[in-house]
This record gives structure tokens, sequence and C-alpha cells, in this order.
């Protein structure tokens, strides 16, 4: 097998990899912005449960525990920025501002008190942390020239929250078109009033819409600290919310194409560390710093229409006022 | 809503004074609760944090330094509010005022200070409002949203700047993503020492010229927002973009005009940091203060004076909150920005979650007191 497929293969492995948090919190702000509610805070929540779910799990010692506290506190912190947004009716930019800053200090605070490890949690392993699955004949159907390395390398060898996180995006195109819910919650996002005089409660729509958030954001949260990393550390999200909110722009809060945009932003990701310190032929050494900041482009030269229309849900962000 | 037209509104100033108060107050028994939980009482920390930030002179100082940054992003989302756009990338237009007034600083090495540091602030000032037109632009041509542009803005800014500061305005032989230090001519004069010029003697703080200009700026954005035409021209976009188009003003000119001025303020905040303290361009220089710039914003009523009144809560939150981690070690800076999320969440985002109450109690006190208050 030539090299230049097998490195192919380990950048894609890679990028399953790092795309996997990406897409469900893109997928969680999708669900939320198609209710009508802006959802800036999705890095907040991601760091919330990452925290929750790493603490969780070195003190029971199960990786699924952890997921759930983590699911927990995200969806606690849906339904504030939810509160906020339907019956306050306050500005969701704020809001989801609020919910990034105070979990940015409110994490690392209870870290300190429950662990004492300079706000981190302790190193999880064993089953306190999620493994990769490796696929059954892989050695077998790994021998098989172009196709086996294929099942090796890329197909097999994620963890649970990966595959999850793939399931998912088929499931949210389902939900949405297929159903009843996911048209009138598509209905509430557009056009409010329409579903309130159908009798259809707006208010209820988007708090469903943020508990679906909330789990989402959630299982990204824990994927950080219980799947790709091994512990919570300060500010391990990393822009990754906002990053995904661009993917979720990106792809025209559409299921499908957004998650085609965090593949495209892991593959990216993929990328910068692949190259880094690569002397590349003509072009030389790549800067990371540039390869970071392409997604951000990306999203700002699709957000400026010059490649193809996007279309935001047109009461996205508008609190809504019962008659 | 009819409902609570039916009963007497809320006196302005009540709603201008006492709601924030309440939203604060709420922000902090929250912040408290969570002090408690870790074990600690809040009731020293409360005591701990006045008097690490106004109980003496080197503590005013501080709070007052920090206030710095916070009066200048707190303008630059309040200008672009009036003018109805949403500007969260304060971050990336002071990073890269940083930027403009760090090429400025270090390129034009050797010319005097009187000459360097009105250039140095030009720089600034203007690296910033470019920064912040291009979403201004493409939200008038192109109808992006202004919300996400600023925060995409904002990485790019991080990632050029620290490219360059390990790159092009690398310091020579540091390990460090700096750039040279700044010419002696661009640094700020400290307030203690311009003091002790005419007499004064006062605690030694980091606190520079940068607040006085700060100072100017909230007067000048006061007056450019309500004495100017084109302040003018902004508020009634701001209020209405459809009546506005109607009036023969033209929205994207406005829209474009409020950015440059918000990003312009935000460039600022590399006086007080870079100018006034550091004296080199590091990376991260920006620490957060153009989100809390928001709630500084809303706080403010996003009025020039009411933003420099919560620039200096901020202020004192932040200087507070350092001592207050010196004197309690359970408690972390980390704990300083919880709270100081608490406060963007009730006096930004929940503005209004006293006011039925508030309105309701006065109308029983007018009820009690016959056509009083």
């Amino acid at each position: 097998m030539s090299e230049f497929y097998l490195d192919i293969l380990i950048l894609l492995d890679s990028t399953l990899r790092l795309a996997t948090p990406l897409v469900l919190a893109a997928l969680a702000g999708l669900y939320a912005e198609r209710s009508g509610i802006v959802d800036i805070g999705l890095e907040g929540k991601m760091l919330g449960s990452a925290f929750a779910a790493a603490a969780a799990a070195a003190v029971t010692g199960s990786a699924w525990l952890g997921l759930l506290t983590g699911i927990g506190a995200s969806v606690v912190l849906a339904l504030l920025h939810g509160w906020v947004s339907i019956h306050q009716r306050g500005n969701q930019i704020v809001s989801g501002t609020a919910i990034n800053i105070t979990v940015a200090g409110l994490a690392p605070t209870l870290a300190n008190h429950w662990f004492h490890l300079n706000g981190q949690t302790p190193l999880l392993d064993g089953p306190a942390r999620f493994q990769v699955i490796t696929w059954p004949w892989v050695e077998t159907i790994g021998a098989v020239p172009v196709i086996g390395p294929l099942y090796a390398e890329v197909i097999s060898g994620h963890s649970a929250i990966t595959y999850l996180a793939l399931f998912t995006v088929p499931l949210a195109a389902w939900v949405l078109y297929r159903t009843r819910f996911g048209l009138r919650l598509r209905a509430a996002g557009e056009n409010p009033e329409a579903v309130d005089t159908a009798g259809i409660s707006v208010y209820a729509l988007r708090y469903k819409a943020m508990i679906i958030n909330g789990v989402l954001c959630g299982i990204a949260g824990a994927s950080l600290s219980t799947a790709l990393g091994a512990a919570f550390v300060r500010d391990m999200s990393a822009g990754k919310g906002f990053l995904a909110l661009a993917a979720m722009i990106f792809g025209n809060w559409k299921p499908v194409p957004t998650l085609m945009a965090c593949l495209l932003f892991g593959f990216v990701d993929a990328l910068q560390g692949r190259l880094q310190g690569v002397d590349l032929p003509l072009i030389g050494e790549i800067p990371f710093q540039f390869t970071i900041m392409l997604p951000y482009i990306f999203t700002v030269v699709i957000l400026a229409g010059f490649v193809g229309r996007i279309q935001a849900p047109r009461a996205s962000g508008i609190p809504y006022e019962k008659e | 809503m009819a409902a609570e037209h039916s009963i007497a509104p809320l006196p302005g100033w009540a709603a201008a004074t006492l709601l924030p108060l309440l939203n604060l107050l709420a922000a902090f028994a929250v912040s408290g609760l969570v002090i408690w939980a870790i074990g600690e009482s809040p009731l020293d920390a409360l005591k701990f944090m006045i008097y690490g930030a106004f109980g003496y002179g080197e503590a005013v100082g501080y709070t007052l330094y920090y206030a710095t940054n916070f009066i200048f992003t707190g303008l630059a989302v309040s200008l672009a509010f009036k003018c109805g756009l949403f500007n969260i990338g304060g971050e990336g237009q002071a990073m890269m005022g940083g930027l403009g007034l760090a090429v400025v600083a270090i390129g034009l090495d050797g010319l005097p200070a009187i000459l360097l540091v009105p250039l140095s602030i030009l720089g600034a000032a203007l690296f910033g409002a470019a920064w912040a037109a291009i979403p201004a632009w493409l939200q008038a041509k192109r109808g992006s949203h202004i919300v996400i542009t600023t925060i995409m803005f904002n990485f790019i800014a991080a990632s050029l700047v620290s490219w360059m500061l390990v790159g092009v305005l690398k310091a020579p032989g540091s390990q460090s993503p700096e750039s040279p230090d700044f010419p002696e001519a661009a640094w700020l004069p400290k307030m203690h020492e311009l003091l002790a010029g005419i007499g004064l003697e006062v605690g030694s703080s980091p606190l520079n010229l940068s607040f006085l200009i700060a100072l100017g700026c909230a007067a000048l954005a006061w007056f450019f927002i309500e004495r100017t035409r084109w302040g003018y021209e902004i508020r009634v976009v701001g209020g209405n973009p459809g009546a506005a188009r109607f009036g023969g003003i033209s929205v994207s000119r406005s829209f474009v005009l409020a950015m440059l001025v918000a990003g312009g303020m935000a460039g600022l905040l590399g006086l007080n940091e870079l100018m006034g303290l550091q004296h080199r361009l590091i990376a991260n220089f920006t620490m957060g203060y153009g989100f809390v710039g928001i709630a500084v914003a809303f706080m403010g009523r996003s009025h020039p004076f009411g933003i420099v009144l919560a620039a200096i809560l901020f202020g004192a939150l932040y200087q507070g909150g350092a001592e207050l981690a010196f004197e309690m070690p359970a408690i972390s800076r980390d704990m300083i920005i919880m709270v100081q999320g608490f406060v963007i969440l009730f006096a930004g985002a929940l503005e209004h979650l006293f006011r039925p109450q508030l309105t309701w109690l006065f109308g029983r006190l007018r009820a009690i007191g016959g056509t009083g208050v």
C-alpha cells in the first residue's frame, strides 16, 4: 500500500475525530435557530458539559454516567437560555455571551474546589473514558487492498460518541423534514404567528428545541473531556462552539450540509496538525495561524453571499409575543 | 402587554437606576451562593472586594485602570447599538487597534513623543475602525448578519496578530509571541507620575493618561451622537431604518459610520494596556474586555455617563476580585470571571426581570401616597 494513501487515511481518521464535537454542537445550534432562538452560547454549554462529564466520570469511574451528567448540565444551561429568550424576551446574544463567560469561570472554580488540581479534573482512564471501538474482523478485512485499510483506519477505531454524532445527522434531517414536530419547529422559526394561529404553542416548541439543543451540546462537551481528551482542562472548548456556529451557517441551517461543513472544518484542523513544521514545495511552511483562521474566513465569505445563497430562519432571534 | 400599560408605567428614573441596581444585587446574590457552596463566607468576600477595589489609594488607581478598558469597549458596543447594530467584535477591533498602534509606534521610532503619541493613537483608532467597517459594509450591502461576522472577525484578528507576533513583529531573541518594546516616546505617562509633577502624592498603579483620554472619548461620543447631524442620522436609523430611508437618510452610510466610530473606540483599548503598561504588543492582551463591554453598555443604558459608571463598577469587580483571590485562597480569578458572567446575565439579558414587581410596587406607593412619586 502506498505511503500517500495511508497518509490520506490517517488524515480522514483525524478529520472524523475532530469533527465529532463540531457536528453535535452545530446540530444543537441548528435546532435552536430553526425554532427561532439564536444560540451563541454553544461554547459555554460544551464547556459546562465537558467539566460535568469529566468530574462525574472521575468520581464514578463510568464514562456513561459522565456523559449523562454532562448532558444534564448542558440541558440546564440550555433551558436557562430558553427561559431568557422565550419568557423574559431578553437579548439572546447577551444571554449566550453571559453563559459562555459564566461557565468559563464557574467550571474551573468548581474543579478547583472538588479536585484541587489547579482548575482541572483528574486524568481519566479505563472505563471512565470512552475507549475506541475496534470493529469486527479488522485484521482480516484490513488485509484486503484499498478497502481494507479504509475499514481499519477510518471506519473502525472511533469512540461511541463519534458514531453517535454521525447518527444524529440523518436523525435531525428526519425529525426536521419528515415529522410533524419538525414541521412545527421550522414554522416556529419562520412564521411563529401562523403556528400560534393554528393553536400550537410557540413557547413549548422553542423549549423543546432548547432541550434537544442541550442534549446535543452535552454530548459534544462530554466528547471533549471523556473521549478526545482524558480530563477537563480550563477553556478546553477553545472556540469550538463558535466554529460549530460557523459550520451551521456554512451548512445553510440544514443538517447534511452542516455535517459537510463540520467535516471540512475538521479536515482543515487535521491538515494543519499534519502540516505543522512541514516544508511544502513552492509554498514553504504554512503558518498554523493561517490554517486556524480559514474556517472563519470561509464563513464570512459565505455570509457575504459571494458563494451560493444562504437563508437564515426568518424569525430567528426575535422573541415571540402572544397576541 | 395591554394590561401592563393600563397601570401607570415605571418612572424613567426608577427604570434607569433601580432596575440595574436590582439586577446587580441579583447577580451578587447568585455569586454569593456559589461562594457559600465552596465553603467561604460571601459577606467576607464582599468586604475584601470592596476594600480591595476602593479601600486605599493604589486600589482606586487599579480600579480606574481596569475601568479605562471597559469605557473603551462599552462605548464600542453602545455606539453601534445606537444604530441598531450588535457589535460583538470589540475583542477583535481592540486586537487590531493594538496592531495598528504597534506598527506606528515601532515603525516611526525616533519621532518625539509630541508626534509619536498622537500618531500611535491614530494608528490604533484607524485599525480598529477599519476592522469594524468591513462587517458593517457587509451588513449594509450584502445583508451578512453583523453578530456572526464580528464573531468571525474576532478569531481572524487573533490569528492574524499572533501570526505577526511570531513573524514580522517578533522581538529578536524572545521566545514568547511579543513585539519589541515601543520607543519610550510612545509610552503614556502614569497618573501617579503626572500628579507627582504637580505636587500630589498618590499610590503608584498602572493608571495612566488613557483614563483621561477615555473620559474624553465618552464626552465626544455623547456629543457625536446627540449633537451632530451624523449622530442624529445614526439614531434615526437605529430607531426605525424604514423611516430613515424614507426621510432620505442613507442607512448603509449610517451603519458604516457608526461601526467606524465604534471600532475606533475599541481600538483605543491598546492605549491603556500597551502604551500605558506593557510597552509592547503581546498576544491576547484584550483578555475578554471586548465581551464585557456588552455588559457595560447595557448596564450604562447606552449613555456615555452611564457607561463610565458601569465601567468603574466592572473595574472594581476586576481589581476587588484580584485582591479577593489573594486574601481567600479558595477563590481564584476564575470566580471573578463567573461573577462577571452573572452580572452580564442579569444586567444585560434579564434587564426586565424585576420590572413587573417594581411597577407593581410603584403603583402601590402611588395608591397610598395619592398623587405622589
